[in-house]
């Protein structure tokens, strides 16, 4: 495993510090996360904003900080980390470098996507092994960044890695469970999109009411549960259940509530 | 005409009943001009989900229209651009304004920038368009008062959080003054600059993708400003940006911005990102704006000229 870590001013307020890799990120990420929790406050007091990406970690700070300071301690930490990597616990880091992890959140999942047959037919697999193997992992939050409460989790099964849409979709609906490239995801709010679309998630990911609002931060882990699936409805026979009145959803086509607005 | 509803992010406009109303009066708009928003310095924090720093884009000036009314600099006040504002006071309130140089008239009588302003109740406030630059701020003693979302009541137009733009018949809560009163009766400022904007730039992180590196921003043409321009960045034309042939096809993985990032897409245009920027970007960042400099971001009208120095 690589160890190189680059640090470059970003502006005169922040720094980016590049590594190599996502695993990478995720270590670093966590390193300077709990640093930052620490009780070492004098430079880290200063970092208002952290946002990892693929290969960086972008520091951003209050106005003024010494940034050759903030640079020097996260040099510290990273080699803090590394030496961990070596000499410390044997469980090894996940394949997303994260060890020592915390809850796992379940996302239940309707899976009934609109590209559910197509990733089926991209992968070579049944909709049935699809399900099983998005179902099958647990996920982890690389990093946020395309809208509010939206992360990317790594940690998808290989054979179900698809490239995006040749064409975004306008729209998305909320709550899509969507995989693209090496990525899943759940859109939190509607929005274009070009991500597969394997299923429907109805958790709230994203609401500024909610403490805290965002469901999933960087180094969540997650994991993805299919409903029970009902059975298709079958039309409704009165035969059958002799006592009981027919749902609402069974009786609408015969209303005027049936064309939905 | 009311503010667009159905988005669940935007603040409400009303305090909420059940809420302790600590409003000391209201500002109730008329006419809301070309865009009026509600900022203050912005909600750092959030940006490793996806939520934007956002604020007031050329913080300093509301800044020093907040010192003038004795408010907390922090306080949520008004982003005007381009003027055109119509308020009628609700009690008797204390604003002033400052930022782009625009005439301000209290009760159909001319009052001046920079400088705190008794507003009687009843009275109209009006905010014309300013002779240059683009955007005033108009601080009323006690802040705006509209809920915070996740700790501030900054308008972020790219990711569709805080309070919605003004719309005539809004009626704007303003908080309880402070203990503190106004300092002094006007603040000096130093004159508007005359010539082409001078963005002074550090190195970015990737200018080594560019030809020239940082002189390839830094040429003695310079950009225009085009109309395309807006909170989330300035969009120039001008002479293009062209990478090392190493770098010709190569792609960068997103990383996070700051505001004053100057990223380079591959036609070769320099869009300089401003407060409301999107947290991560996928171009190359050839410089970044020093921080002394981001509030001309906020001022520079499309069709202007700039130009990067180093420095």
């Amino acid at each position: 495993m690589t160890s190189a870590l680059h640090v470059v001013p970003f502006g005169d307020d922040a720094l980016l510090v590049e590594v190599a890799d996502l695993a990478a990120v995720r270590r670093l990420d966590d390193a300077l996360r709990r640093a930052r929790e620490g009780t070492d406050a004098s430079v880290w007091g200063a970092v208002v904003d952290q946002v990892p990406a693929a290969t960086t970690v972008l520091l951003r700070t209050t106005p003024g900080v010494d940034v050759a300071a903030l640079a020097a301690a996260v040099r510290r930490v990273w080699r803090t980390a590394r030496t961990a990597d070596h000499t410390g616990d044997a469980e090894p880091a996940d394949a997303h470098g994260r060890r020592g992890l915390g809850q796992v959140v379940e996302l239940p999942v309707r899976y009934d996507g609109e590209d559910l047959t197509e990733v089926a037919a991209l992968t070579r697999l049944t909709v049935a092994e699809v399900v099983q193997r998005h179902a099958g992992a647990t996920y982890t939050v690389a990093f946020g960044g395309f809208m509010p409460g939206f992360a990317y989790l790594v940690g998808l099964d290989p054979a179900l890695r698809v490239p995006r849409r040749a064409t975004p979709r306008e729209r998305v609906p909320a709550g899509a469970v969507a995989i693209a490239d090496e990525f899943a995801a759940v859109y939190p709010a509607a929005t274009p999109g070009g991500w597969r679309l394997l299923g429907r998630c109805d958790v709230p990911l994203f609401d500024v009411a909610r403490t805290p609002p965002a469901l999933l931060t960087p180094g969540s882990r997650v994991r993805f549960v299919p409903e029970s699936q009902p059975e298709p409805r079958p039309a409704p026979d009165p035969r059958s259940e002799p006592g009981r009145e027919p749902e609402p959803e069974a009786a609408a086509p015969h209303g005027p509530a049936a064309a939905p607005a | 005409m009311n503010a667009p509803g159905g988005d669940a992010a935007r603040g409400r406009r009303e305090a909420s009943p059940g809420r302790e109303v600590v409003a000391s009066g209201a500002l109730e708009v008329v006419e809301p001009g070309v865009l009026t928003l509600i900022q203050d310095l912005g909600r750092p924090g959030w940006a490793h989900v996806g939520v934007g720093r956002s604020g007031a884009a050329d913080a300093s000036a509301l800044r020093l229209a907040n010192r003038l009314v004795a408010n907390d600099e922090g306080a949520a006040g008004l982003e005007l651009l381009m003027g055109g504002l119509r308020l009628r006071a609700r009690g008797p309130l204390t604003v002033a304004c400052a930022g782009a140089p625009a005439p301000v008239r209290v009760g159909g009588v001319p009052v001046g920038m920079h400088a705190p302003v008794e507003v009687p109740d009843g009275a109209e406030i009006r905010v014309g368009a300013p002779s240059r630059g683009l955007r005033t701020y108009l601080a009323v003693r006690g802040g705006v008062d509209v809920p915070p979302v996740l700790g501030s009541r900054a308008t972020d137009r790219l990711g569709g959080i805080g309070p919605a733009p003004l719309a005539t018949g809004d009626v704007i809560p303003v908080a309880a003054p402070p203990a503190a009163w106004p300092p002094v009766d006007v603040a000096p400022v130093r004159p508007w600059p005359e010539g082409p904007w001078r963005l002074p730039v550090m190195t970015g992180p990737h200018a080594d993708w560019f030809d020239g590196g940082l002189d390839a921003l830094c040429g003695a043409d310079g950009f225009r400003v085009t109309p395309s321009s807006d909170r989330v960045a300035l969009r120039l034309d001008g002479p293009r940006v062209v990478r090392v042939r190493a770098r010709a096809a190569a792609e960068l993985p997103s990383a996070g911005l700051v505001p004053g990032a100057v990223q380079v897409p591959p036609d070769g245009l320099p869009v300089v990102f401003g407060v409301d920027h999107p947290v991560t970007g996928g171009y190359p960042v050839v410089a970044v704006v020093r921080a002394s400099a981001l509030g001309v971001l906020a001022q520079v009208r499309p069709g202007e000229p700039v130009r990067f120095v180093r420095g």
